[in-house]
C-alpha cells in the first residue's frame, strides 16, 4: 500500500484517495475515479475519499468482498429481486389458491398453458423458493461490504478535513464566490449569523470552515444497520425455539390443550359471537350493504378462559387446570398470554344435537308417537321412549357420503350426520331399521310399520384460532426503528459545510451541501444580507 | 346523518373547482417576465386558491369521518380522494421550500384528474369489516397515501424536467415515451367522461355469469366491449360483448373493471389525437416553449428532494405499519399478497433511485425518467392490483 | 533500514488483518445465507425421530380388558410395540387394519403389542368401526389429539415400530402392506420372547 504525499499540504493520503484529505486539493493521478478530470466542479462524493473497494484487488476473498462492495452490483440485485418479485405476481401464489385442488390442476385450467409453466418452474411458491433466498441475502451481504468499505474512509475524512482548504478545491465548489476588499465588519457579521443559524466555525489561520449537519452523512449505514438487524431477525425464524405457529380448533363449551404451548395453556370456548351489519341498525350503510348480495361481518369473536395446566408432564393424562386469564378474542384484538398470541382467524359451524321423532308410515298427518334426540359430541347408544318404544343407535357416520354404495365418514366433524337406528316397537321383538339423515330418511326394507323423521337440530360454533409466539418480532421493530432512524437522520438533514478563505485582499466563499443547493444558497444570501460581501454563485447554472 | 355525507360531498366538489381556478391562475404565472419561481400577485391567489381548496377537502374528510364512524379511507372511492388530498398537500409543502409556481401548473391537474376518478366508484358509506376495524386502518393508509403523495410531485417534477429537456427537434425512443406519459394522463381524463356520461343516462346492462360457485350477475354501467367468459347478456336492447375476459383476470368483478379499462383507452387516444390535431406537433413540444424560463437544475432538486421526503413516510406507512398492523389482523407481518409485494417493490425501485443518484451520479434527465417510472408502480399498484390481481386489499 | 524494515512489516500485519477480517466477516454471512436456505428446503422437524426414546403418554382404551380405563404407555414396556395412528374416517386407515389383526395373535406371543391410537371425535365411531372389523389389539381414543401433538403426526395413517428398549425403529407414512407389515415386526420382536 503506497502513500500519496500531496504536494500542498504534505498530508499523507491512502492510496486511490481522490481529494487530499487535509486540504482538499485533486491528487492528479486519481481524478478519473470520480470522473473529475472532464468537469469544471469536482465531485465530492464521500469526501475524494480512498474506497478501499477500488484500491485492492489481491486475493480471491479480497475479489470476493470488492464485488460485494460495489454500489453497481448491489443496484443490479435490488432490480433483479425487485423483477423476480414482480414475476411472483403475476399469478396467484400457491397459498392463495384453493386447498382442496391439486395444485398443478389448478394452475392449468385456470391460466392454461402459461399457468402449467409457471407452476412447472416453481413459480406458484417463488417467495419461499431458495433462488429468491438467495437473491435478499444477497443483497444483505452487499449491504454489510459496501457500508464498511464507505463508513471508514467517509468518518476519517471528515473527522480530519482542516479549515483551510487548497484554492483549486474552493474554486471548483459549485457555491462560490470572490469579494474584493470586504470589510472587517462585514465579514464579522456574516460569522456571527453563521453561528446564529447553528454552524460550528473552526478556524486555522484566518481561514473558517463554518459546517453544521455532518451526522446527517451518517444516516445510510444507520439504516444499513438497521436493515440488517431486520435481515438477521427474518433469519431467525428458522430457529424452531423462536417462532411457534400452530392452529386450534375448538368447540363452543370445549376444552383444550393450547398447542405448541407443550400442554402448559388449554383454552375453554365459553361462546363464539358472529355478527353482521344490519340494514335497519346500521341505517348509514344501508345503500352499501344493498349492494351486496351476502350479509357483511361485522365481528367475530371467541370469549374465551385460558387455563394453566398444573400436570403437564404425562400426555393425555387428566389435566389439573388453574384458570389464569379470561378474555374475548377478536380479529384485530389477539389475546396474549406468556409470550403466546391468540388470533381469531376462522371459524366453523357444526350441528351440536338432532332431534328426530316417531310416526306410523301410514300416517298422513304424521303425528308424533315417540321423540328423541342425539348428542352429537356424545351419542348415547340406548334410547328408551314414551309408549314403550326404544331406538337403538347402530350406527352413526357425522359426516356422511355414499363411497361405492357404502355409507361411510368424510372426517369426524359433525357435517353432514347421518345414522342407522334400530327401532323397537312396543308390539314386537324384532326390531325395524332406519336410515336417517338430513334430507334422508330411508326404510331398510320399505316394509317398517314406523318411520323416523326429523325434527329439528341445534348447531354451534368452532371457533378457529391462531397460535402464535414470535421472539423475532422484538428484533425486526428494532431494526425497522434503527432504518427509519437512519433513513430520516440521512434524507431530512443535510451536511452543509461553507469555507471562508482569506486570499490577499480577497475574501473567498465557497459552500458544498451533499442536498439542496437552492436551501444552501437562498441561506448563505440571507446571512450575508446587507453586507458587502458577493453573493455566491451556482457554478453549475452557469454552464 | 345523510345530511352530513351531502354536505361533506358539497365540501369536496367545492375543493375540486378551487383547485380548478388555482390551476387556471398558476397558468397564468407562465406569462410573466421574470423567472418561474418569482411572486406575483398572480401566483399568489393561486396558492392562496390551493390552500383553500385543501381546507375545503379536510372539511370533507371530517364531516364523511363523523358521518361513517370510521375514517374516510376504506374503499376505493375514500382512498383515492384521499390520495388527491395529500397529493395537493405534499404539493403546498414543496411549493413553501421552493416557491415554484410552474410545479403547480402540473400537479393540481394531476390531483383533480385523481379526485374526479375517485368520484366515479360508488360514493356511499360502506361498513368496515372485523379486519379493517382498527386504528391501523387510518394510521397505515394515511402514511402510506401522504408517502405516496410525496413521491407523485416528484413525478410532476421529472415530467417538467423532461418536456423541457427532451429535444423535440427529431423524434426519438425519448419523445415517444413522453408521450405515452401524456397519454395516460388522457385516459384517465378518458374514464372520467366516459364514465360520467353512460352514468348521467344511467346505463346498465345485466351479465348472469356461470362458474363453479353457481350462477352471479355482473351489472355493466358502460357498453361491453369484453363480457365476462360464461357469461349471457340478460338485459335486452344492450350492446353484445366483442370478446371474452381473459380468464386470468381475477380480482372481483374483473370483467367489468377491464371493460372499463378499454373504454378508458380508447376514449383517451380520441382526446388525444385530437389535441394532436390541433397542435399539429407532439403535444410534449407543444409546451416545451412555455418552460423555457424554467430553471431545470431546480426542478432535478425538487424531484430528488420530493423521493427524499416521501421515501421515509412511504417506508414507515407501507411496510413498517403496514407490517405491524398485518401481524396484529392476520397473525403475519408479512404474506405476500400482492399489493404488499407491490409495496415492497415500490420501496426496492426507489431504493434503486437514491443509491443511483447518490452514488452512481444519475441526475437531471436519467433521474427524471426514473421518478416517472417510480410514479408508474405507485399507479399500478393502486389500479391494477386491485383490477387484475385478486388478493386481501381488493375492496372495490 | 531498520524503519522501512519496520514500516513493510507494520503493512503485511495490517494487510494480514484486513484479509482475516474480510474473510470471517464473509464466511460468517454465507454461513448465514447456507442455513437459510437449508432450514427453508428442509421443511419442519419432526417432534419424534427414528432413534428417539418414544415419550409416555397416557389414554382411554376403548376396547378389551381394559376398555374404559386409561393406560400409559409404560405399561407395555419390555414389548416391542407398533404405535398406529388412525381414524375411522381415513380409507387407508382402513385398508391396513385387517392385516393388523391377522398378525396380532401370532405375534402377541413373540411379545409384540398393537396400540392403536384413534383421533376420532366420539367414542360411538370407534366401537362401530372395532365391531365392523372384529378388532382384539388394544385401540386407544386421544380425542383433544394430544399424542398425535407429541409425536409430531401430520398424516392418517402413520405407524411407529419401537422396539423392547423403547426406541423409535421405523416410523411409516401411509398404509401397510402385509408383507411390510410382517418385516416390521420382525425387527422389534423381543430376543427372549
Amino acid at each position: 500500500m503506497k502513500r500519496i504525499v500531496c504536494e500542498a499540504c504534505g498530508h499523507s493520503n491512502a492510496e486511490g484517495t481522490v481529494l487530499c484529505q487535509s486540504c482538499g486539493k485533486p491528487i492528479e493521478k486519481n481524478q478519473h475515479i470520480d470522473g473529475n478530470e472532464k468537469t469544471k466542479l469536482l465531485n465530492m462524493r464521500y469526501d475524494g475519499s480512498a474506497r478501499r473497494s477500488q484500491t485492492y484487488n489481491k486475493s480471491f476473498v479480497d475479489k470476493i468482498w470488492n464485488f460485494f462492495s460495489s454500489v453497481k452490483v448491489g443496484v443490479w440485485l435490488i432490480v433483479l429481486t425487485l423483477l423476480a418479485s414482480a414475476l411472483g405476481t403475476i399469478f396467484p401464489q400457491e397459498m392463495y389458491i384453493p386447498q382442496d385442488v391439486q395444485p398443478l390442476d389448478h394452475y392449468r385450467e385456470q391460466y392454461g398453458i402459461a399457468g402449467q409453466i409457471y407452476y412447472q418452474l416453481g413459480l406458484h411458491n417463488l417467495y419461499s423458493s431458495w433462488w429468491y433466498m438467495i437473491l435478499i441475502a444477497l443483497i444483505g451481504i452487499s449491504i454489510v461490504v459496501a457500508s464498511i468499505d464507505r463508513v471508514v474512509p467517509l468518518y476519517k475524512a471528515l473527522k480530519m478535513q482542516k479549515p483551510k482548504r487548497h484554492e483549486t478545491f474552493l474554486k471548483r465548489q459549485r457555491l462560490f464566490s470572490q469579494t474584493n476588499q470586504p470589510s472587517l465588519n462585514d465579514k464579522e457579521k456574516f460569522l456571527e449569523r453563521l453561528k446564529s443559524k447553528r454552524y460550528k466555525l473552526t478556524e486555522e489561520d484566518g481561514h473558517i470552515l463554518a459546517e453544521k449537519g455532518r451526522f446527517t452523512r451518517w444516516g445510510p449505514y444507520v439504516n444499513h444497520l438497521g436493515l440488517i438487524i431486520f435481515l438477521i431477525g427474518a433469519l431467525l425464524r428458522f430457529v424452531p425455539f423462536m417462532y411457534i405457529d400452530e392452529f386450534v380448533w375448538v368447540r363452543e363449551g370445549e376444552t383444550l390443550p393450547i398447542k405448541g404451548t407443550e400442554r402448559e395453556y388449554y383454552i375453554e370456548n365459553n361462546d363464539f359471537i358472529f355478527e353482521t351489519y344490519d340494514e335497519e341498525e346500521d341505517r348509514k350503510f344501508a345503500e352499501a350493504l344493498q349492494n351486496q348480495s351476502a350479509p357483511v361481518a361485522s365481528n367475530y369473536q371467541t370469549d374465551a378462559v385460558i387455563y394453566r395446566n398444573h400436570e403437564a408432564e404425562l400426555v393425555g393424562a387428566e389435566p389439573d387446570l388453574e384458570k389464569v386469564k379470561e378474555g374475548s378474542i377478536r380479529v384485530n384484538h389477539p389475546l396474549k398470554i406468556d409470550g403466546f398470541s391468540l388470533y381469531q382467524s376462522s371459524y366453523q359451524s357444526e350441528f351440536s344435537t338432532m332431534s328426530f321423532y316417531i310416526h306410523e308410515t301410514d300416517d298422513k298427518d304424521e303425528q308424533e308417537l315417540a321423540n328423541f334426540t342425539v348428542d352429537l359430541s356424545n351419542p348415547v347408544n340406548h334410547y328408551e321412549l314414551d309408549n314403550g318404544f326404544e331406538v337403538e343407535l347402530v350406527r352413526y357416520m357425522p359426516d356422511y357420503y355414499l363411497d361405492d354404495g357404502e355409507p361411510k365418514s368424510k372426517t369426524d366433524y359433525p357435517n353432514n350426520p347421518a345414522f342407522v337406528f334400530a327401532v323397537y316397537p312396543p308390539d314386537a321383538s324384532e326390531p325395524e331399521y332406519s336410515f336417517a339423515g338430513i334430507g334422508r330418511n330411508i326404510d331398510a326394507t320399505g316394509e317398517n310399520d314406523y318411520k323416523i323423521a326429523l325434527n329439528g337440530f341445534d348447531v354451534q360454533y368452532v371457533t378457529g384460532l391462531a397460535v402464535k409466539r414470535d421472539y423475532t418480532l422484538p428484533i425486526l421493530m428494532i431494526g425497522g426503528l434503527i432504518f427509519m432512524i437512519g433513513v430520516v437522520q440521512g434524507l431530512y438533514w443535510q451536511h452543509r459545510r461553507i469555507w471562508i478563505h482569506p486570499k490577499g485582499n480577497e475574501l473567498w466563499v465557497a459552500a458544498h451541501t451533499n442536498k439542496n443547493w437552492y436551501g444552501l444558497k437562498r441561506e448563505i444570501d440571507t446571512l450575508m444580507e446587507d453586507t458587502s460581501l458577493i453573493r455566491v454563485v451556482d457554478q453549475q447554472e452557469q454552464k | 346523518m345523510d345530511g352530513l355525507v351531502s354536505i361533506s360531498s358539497n365540501f369536496l366538489y367545492l375543493a375540486f373547482v378551487l383547485y380548478l381556478a388555482a390551476t387556471f391562475f398558476f397558468g397564468g404565472t407562465i406569462r410573466s417576465k421574470n423567472s418561474t419561481s418569482s411572486q406575483t400577485w398572480v401566483s399568489r391567489v393561486a396558492i392562496g386558491l390551493t390552500i383553500l381548496g385543501f381546507l375545503a377537502s379536510v372539511v370533507y374528510f371530517i364531516l364523511r369521518w363523523i358521518a361513517s364512524g370510521h375514517a374516510p379511507v376504506s374503499n376505493l372511492f375514500e382512498f383515492t380522494t384521499f390520495f388527491g388530498m395529500m397529493l395537493v398537500l405534499a404539493f403546498i409543502v414543496m411549493y413553501f421550500i421552493y416557491r415554484l409556481n410552474i410545479l403547480g401548473l402540473f400537479v393540481l391537474p394531476v390531483a383533480l384528474l385523481i379526485i374526479a376518478y375517485a368520484s366515479m366508484f360508488p360514493t356511499e358509506l360502506s361498513p368496515l369489516v372485523p379486519s379493517l376495524k382498527s386504528h391501523w386502518l387510518y394510521i397505515h393508509v394515511t402514511t402510506v397515501s401522504l408517502g405516496e403523495a410525496v413521491l407523485a410531485v416528484s413525478f410532476a417534477a421529472g415530467l417538467i424536467y423532461l418536456i423541457k429537456e427532451v429535444d423535440q427537434s427529431y423524434r426519438s425512443k425519448r419523445t415517444t415515451w413522453l408521450e405515452i406519459i401524456i397519454y395516460s394522463l388522457y385516459a384517465t381524463l378518458g374514464f372520467v367522461v366516459i364514465s360520467s356520461i353512460f352514468s348521467a343516462t344511467d346505463y346498465n346492462a345485466t351479465f348472469e355469469v356461470t362458474n363453479e360457485s353457481g350462477v352471479s350477475t355482473l351489472e355493466y354501467h358502460l357498453p361491453a366491449i369484453t363480457g365476462p367468459a360464461d357469461g349471457t347478456l340478460v338485459t335486452t336492447d344492450r350492446m353484445e360483448p366483442w370478446f371474452d375476459t381473459p380468464g386470468w383476470m381475477n380480482g372481483a368483478e374483473a370483467p367489468r373493471k377491464f371493460n372499463t379499462l378499454l373504454w378508458s383507452f380508447a376514449v383517451g387516444l380520441v382526446f388525444y389525437l385530437i389535441t394532436r390535431l390541433i397542435l399539429r406537433k407532439r403535444i410534449a413540444a407543444a409546451i416545451q416553449p412555455y418552460l423555457r424560463k424554467v430553471n431545470s437544475d431546480l426542478v432535478d432538486e425538487i424531484s430528488y428532494r420530493a423521493v427524499a421526503i416521501g421515501f421515509p413516510i412511504f417506508t414507515l406507512g407501507g411496510l413498517i405499519f403496514a407490517m405491524i398492523w398485518a401481524q396484529e389482523a392476520w397473525n403475519r407481518y408479512w404474506g405476500w399478497d400482492p399489493k404488499e409485494v407491490w409495496a415492497l417493490i415500490t420501496w426496492f425501485f426507489y431504493a434503486a433511485f437514491l443509491h443511483l443518484r447518490l452514488s452512481q451520479g444519475w441526475h437531471g434527465e436519467k433521474s427524471a425518467w426514473l421518478a416517472v417510472v417510480g410514479f408508474a408502480i405507485i399507479m399500478f399498484n393502486l389500479i391494477a392490483v386491485n383490477l387484475v390481481l385478486a388478493g386481501l386489499h381488493s375492496y372495490a | 533500514m531498520g524503519k522501512i524494515e519496520e514500516a513493510n512489516n507494520k503493512k503485511q500485519k495490517k494487510k494480514r488483518k484486513r484479509l482475516l477480517f474480510r474473510s470471517i466477516l464473509l464466511a460468517i454471512m454465507f454461513g448465514a445465507l447456507l442455513f437459510a436456505v437449508i432450514s427453508s428446503l428442509s421443511g419442519d422437524s419432526k417432534q419424534v425421530e427414528v432413534g428417539d426414546q418414544a415419550p409416555n403418554f397416557q389414554l382411554k382404551q376403548v376396547n378389551g380388558e381394559n376398555g374404559g380405563q386409561a393406560v400409559t404407555f409404560e405399561q407395555f414396556k419390555g414389548k416391542g410395540i407398533m404405535l398406529n395412528f388412525w381414524a375411522t374416517w381415513c380409507p387407508p386407515c382402513e385398508a391396513e387394519m385387517p392385516y393388523m389383526q391377522s398378525l396380532y395373535p401370532e405375534y402377541k406371543e413373540k411379545g409384540v403389542e398393537i396400540l392403536a391410537v384413534s383421533s376420532d371425535d366420539t367414542e360411538k365411531v370407534i366401537h362401530d368401526f372395532i365391531d365392523k372389523h372384529d378388532l382384539t389389539f388394544p385401540v386407544l381414543h386421544d380425542k383433544k389429539e394430544e399424542v398425535f401433538n407429541q409425536y409430531g403426526v401430520l398424516s392418517y395413517p402413520t405407524s411407529l415400530f419401537i422396539n423392547p428398549e423403547g426406541e423409535v425403529v421405523e416410523i411409516v407414512e401411509g398404509p401397510l402392506t402385509l408383507e411390510r407389515l410382517e418385516e416390521y415386526f420382525q425387527q422389534i420382536v423381543p430376543e427372549n420372547g
